[in-house]
C-alpha cells in the first residue's frame, strides 16, 4: 500500500526525522490560508501516488500571496491518469545539497538494505542504471538493526558531506520507521543540507507491507479507494487476487501461477487480457459464481476464458458456479472453458449442452477466445 | 530415492486442530505421510486424527522422534511458530501459510538458517516424493513416480507440470513448491544441488516466474555444477511492470525481474525453456533421448 508524501514524512516526523514545515489543502483558498501562516516561500506538491510528479508540473514554487493562484493550478490537474485532489503546502528550503537515503527488501541478501547515494534528487532508478557505482548499499541484520556506526560508515563512504553524526541520526531514523510501520519501501529524496547546515528530508515516500497492516490499524485507514479501479476494488471484497488489465479477454483460474501462465497464452494467441483474476484454492460454486458476474461486468470483456486445473479446487464445484451465473443471464459474451484435474468427469458432465465452449487443453482455448474476440491483434 | 522426504519421514504438523491444518493433516494421512503427532497451544492434551496434540514443539519432540514439521498457523504468528520447530530441533520446516509479514520472515528466514534448519516456504504448496510422502496441500494423484525433480514457485501450475509428466510415463521424484513471496527460506539454487546428488532423479524441471532474480541465480548454478539437464519454464512473461499478479513475488520492480533477463540468463546456462507445459514434456524427454 503506497503511502502519499505528506502521510510519509508525517510519520517519518514521529520517529525523528526533520521535516519541512507542511499542511494539506484541498482547495485553493486553504492552501493560500496556510501559505500565509508560514509568511514565507512555499512550495506546493501535488498528492498522487505516481512518481514523476515535478516533471509532469504537479511541483510548483510560490509566495503567500501567489499560493491561491499556483495552488488552483495544481488542484484538477491529471498525473499520468490520477487527478490532483489535494497539495502539500510545504515551507521551501534553501536548498545547498541534496542526497538520497532509502530501505528496501532485497530478496538476494534476504535483507533490508540501505541504500545513500550523494546525488539525490533525481529517479534513482536511473542513477542505478546510469553509475550504480554512485550508490552505497548496505544490507542490515535484522535482529541488530541499523547501529549508528553502520550509518556513520555508510555515510562516510557515499561521500556525503555535511555533519557527518546528524546525517547518521537520520538515516537510523528512518530505519527505525521502516521497521516500526512494517514498509516495504521508505526513501528520503532529496534529503536536504540547507544553505544554515540544517538537514531535512524535503521529499519521501514509504510503501507499506500489505501483509503487515493487520498491526497497523490506523494505516491501514489511510488507504484510498478512489485510486483503484471500481472492479479492483469490489474484487477485493470478494477476497479474489485481481488486476484490471488493458485488453479484451476476461481471464479467471485457480492458482496465481496458473492464472499468470493462462495470460502468457491469451498474449501467445495474439490476444489481449482484460484482467488477472485468481479465486484461490478450494473455491466452492458461489466463489465462482461471483467471479464470473465480476469479470462478465466489466464492459472492456468481449470473452470470458476460464482455466481451471482441478486440486482441492473441484472442477464440478467451479462448473456450478459458471452455470449459475450464465442461467441468471449475467454473461453476455462468448465463455471458453477448460477443466482437468479433481473431479473433471463431473464437470463435463455438468457442462454438457450448457453454452459454454469446451477445450481439451489451455492451448486450444486460448485460440478459441482469441478467435471469438475478434482475432489476433 | 528422493529428495528432503521419504515414507519414512516422520512428521509434525503445527496448527492441526484448525480448519485448514487439520483438514490437511488428514489429506496427507491418506496418502501416506507418517504424522506422529501435532500442536497447537492451548489444546495440548487432545488427539486429533489418532495423533496426540501438544501445546509446544518442545514438548512433542520430547516425546516423538520428528525429522519435519509442517506449519498451518495463521499468518500473524506463523515466523514464529516455525522458529519454534527450528529451536526444538526439527531439521525441516514447511510453512504453508500466506500472507506472512514480510520483515517477519526476513528475521525468521536469518535465524533459521543460522541453526541449520532447512525451511520451505512461506507462501508455499509444500513438498512431495511421489507415492511416498507429501508435506503440503497439493492433490497427491498428479504425482507418480518417476524420474524427474520439479522445483516452483507457483502451485496449480506445478500440479498441471505433474500431471503432464506423469501422463506421458516420466513421473516425478520429489516436487517442491518453494512459495510465492518475496523472502522465503529455500530458493531453486538451494534444491538443485540435492537433485544433482539424487541417483533417481534423472533431470529437474524449474518452473519459474516473473519478479526477483531467482532463476537468474539458479541458471548461474546450473551453468557451473549441474551435470543433469534442466528444463525451464517462466509464469507471467506477458505480465505488465509494477503490477503484482497475485503471489506477492511476482512483480517486476524497474529493471529487476523481467522475463527477458531469466530467458537471458537460461539460455546462457544452456536451459531449454518451455512456453506451455506440453512443452516441458516434450523437452524433458529430448534432453533425456
Amino acid at each position: 500500500m503506497k503511502l502519499h508524501e505528506f502521510q510519509a514524512k508525517e510519520l517519518l516526523a514521529q520517529y525523528g526525522v526533520p521535516v519541512p514545515p507542511g499542511k494539506v489543502a484541498y482547495g485553493p483558498e486553504e492552501a493560500e490560508r496556510i501559505a500565509k501562516d508560514f509568511g514565507k516561500q512555499v512550495v506546493i506538491k501535488a498528492q498522487v501516488h505516481v512518481g514523476g510528479r515535478g516533471k509532469a508540473g504537479g511541483v510548483k514554487l510560490a509566495q503567500p500571496e501567489e499560493a491561491r493562484e499556483v495552488a488552483g493550478k495544481v488542484l484538477g490537474m491529471d498525473i499520468k491518469g490520477l487527478t490532483v485532489k489535494k497539495v502539500l503546502v510545504a515551507e521551501a528550503v534553501d536548498i545547498a545539497k541534496e542526497y538520497y537515503a532509502g530501505l528496501i527488501i532485497d530478496r538476494s541478501s534476504q535483507r533490508a538494505v540501505l541504500m545513500v547515494s550523494k546525488e539525490g534528487g533525481v529517479d534513482i532508478e536511473e542513477v542505478a542504471r546510469t553509475h550504480p557505482e554512485a550508490i552505497v548499499k548496505y544490507p542490515i541484520d535484522p535482529h541488530k538493526g541499523l547501529r549508528h556506526f553502520e550509518a556513520r560508515e555508510v555515510v562516510k563512504q557515499a561521500g556525503l558531506e555535511g555533519n557527518l553524526g546528524r546525517l547518521a541520526n537520520v538515516i537510523v531514523q528512518l530505519y527505525n520507521a521502516f521497521k516500526g510501520v512494517d514498509a516495504s519501501l521508505a526513501e528520503i529524496n532529496p534529503l536536504v543540507v540547507t544553505e544554515q547546515g540544517e538537514i531535512v528530508a524535503a521529499d519521501a515516500k514509504i510503501d507499506l507491507d500489505d501483509n503487515a497492516l493487520f498491526r497497523h490499524p490506523d494505516l491501514a485507514k489511510l488507504r484510498e479507494v478512489e485510486a483503484e479501479h471500481p472492479l479492483e476494488i469490489e474484487a477485493s471484497n470478494y477476497g479474489f487476487a485481481y488486476v484490471k488489465l488493458d485488453g479484451d479477454v476476461g481471464v479467471i483460474g485457480n492458482g496465481a501461477g496458473l492464472v499468470m501462465y493462462t495470460l502468457d497464452l491469451v498474449n501467445r494467441a495474439g490476444g489481449k487480457p482484460a484482467n488477472f483474476l485468481d479465486i484461490g484454492g478450494g473455491a466452492k460454486a458461489e466463489v465462482v459464481y461471483n467471479a464470473v458476474r465480476l469479470v462478465a461486468k466489466d464492459p472492456d470483456v468481449k470473452g470470458i476464458f476460464i482455466n481451471i486445473f482441478g486440486g482441492i479446487t473441484r472442477a464440478d464445484e467451479v462448473a456450478k458456479g459458471v452455470i449459475q451465473a450464465l442461467e441468471e443471464g449475467l454473461v453476455k459474451v462468448p465463455v471458453v472453458m477448460r477443466v482437468a484435474g479433481t473431479a473433471e468427469e463431473e464437470a463435463k458432465k455438468l457442462l454438457e449442452g450448457k453454452p459454454i465452449y469446451l477445450y481439451p487443453n489451455s492451448l486450444e482455448a486460448a485460440g478459441a477466445i482469441v478467435t471469438m474476440v475478434g482475432g489476433a491483434k | 530415492m528422493s529428495i528432503l522426504i521419504n515414507k519414512d519421514t516422520r512428521v509434525l504438523v503445527q496448527g492441526i486442530t484448525g480448519r485448514e491444518g487439520r483438514f490437511h493433516a488428514e489429506q496427507m494421512q491418506k496418502y501416506g505421510t507418517k504424522i506422529v503427532a501435532g500442536v497447537t497451544p492451548g489444546k495440548g492434551g487432545q488427539e486429533v486424527l489418532g495423533v496426540p496434540v501438544y501445546d509446544t514443539v518442545k514438548e512433542a519432540v520430547a516425546q516423538h522422534a520428528i525429522d519435519a514439521s509442517i506449519v498451518f498457523v495463521p499468518a500473524a504468528a506463523a515466523a514464529d511458530a516455525a522458529l519454534e520447530s527450528a529451536h526444538a530441533g526439527v531439521p525441516l520446516v514447511v510453512l504453508i501459510t500466506e500472507g506472512i509479514p514480510t520483515l517477519d520472515m526476513v528475521a525468521a528466514v536469518k535465524e533459521i538458517k543460522e541453526l541449520g534448519v532447512r525451511l520451505i516456504g512461506g507462501n508455499c504448496p509444500g513438498l512431495i516424493s511421489a507415492e511416498e510422502s507429501k508435506l503440503g496441500i497439493m492433490p497427491g494423484h498428479v504425482f507418480k513416480k518417476g524420474r524427474v525433480g520439479l522445483i516452483s514457485r507457483s502451485g496449480t501450475l506445478t500440479y498441471e507440470a505433474a500431471a503432464a509428466l506423469s501422463d506421458a510415463g516420466l513421473g516425478t521424484t520429489t516436487t517442491v513448491g518453494i512459495g510465492g513471496d518475496p523472502i522465503i527460506g529455500t530458493t531453486f539454487k538451494d534444491l538443485l544441488p540435492l537433485f544433482n546428488e539424487d541417483p533417481e532423479t534423472e533431470a529437474v524441471v524449474v518452473i519459474g516466474e516473473i519478479g526477483g532474480s531467482d532463476e537468474e541465480e539458479a541458471a548461474a548454478w546450473v551453468k557451473e555444477h549441474m551435470t543433469k539437464p534442466v528444463v525451464g519454464f517462466i509464469g507471467g512473461r506477458s505480465a505488465p511492470k509494477g503490477k503484482r499478479m497475485g503471489h506477492a513475488g511476482a512483480i517486476i520492480m524497474g529493471d529487476v525481474g523481467t522475463p527477458e533477463s531469466k530467458l537471458k540468463a537460461f539460455a546462457e546456462a544452456d536451459i531449454p525453456v518451455a512456453d506451455t507445459i506440453d512443452e516441458i514434456v516434450e523437452l524433458v524427454k529430448q534432453r533425456l533421448s
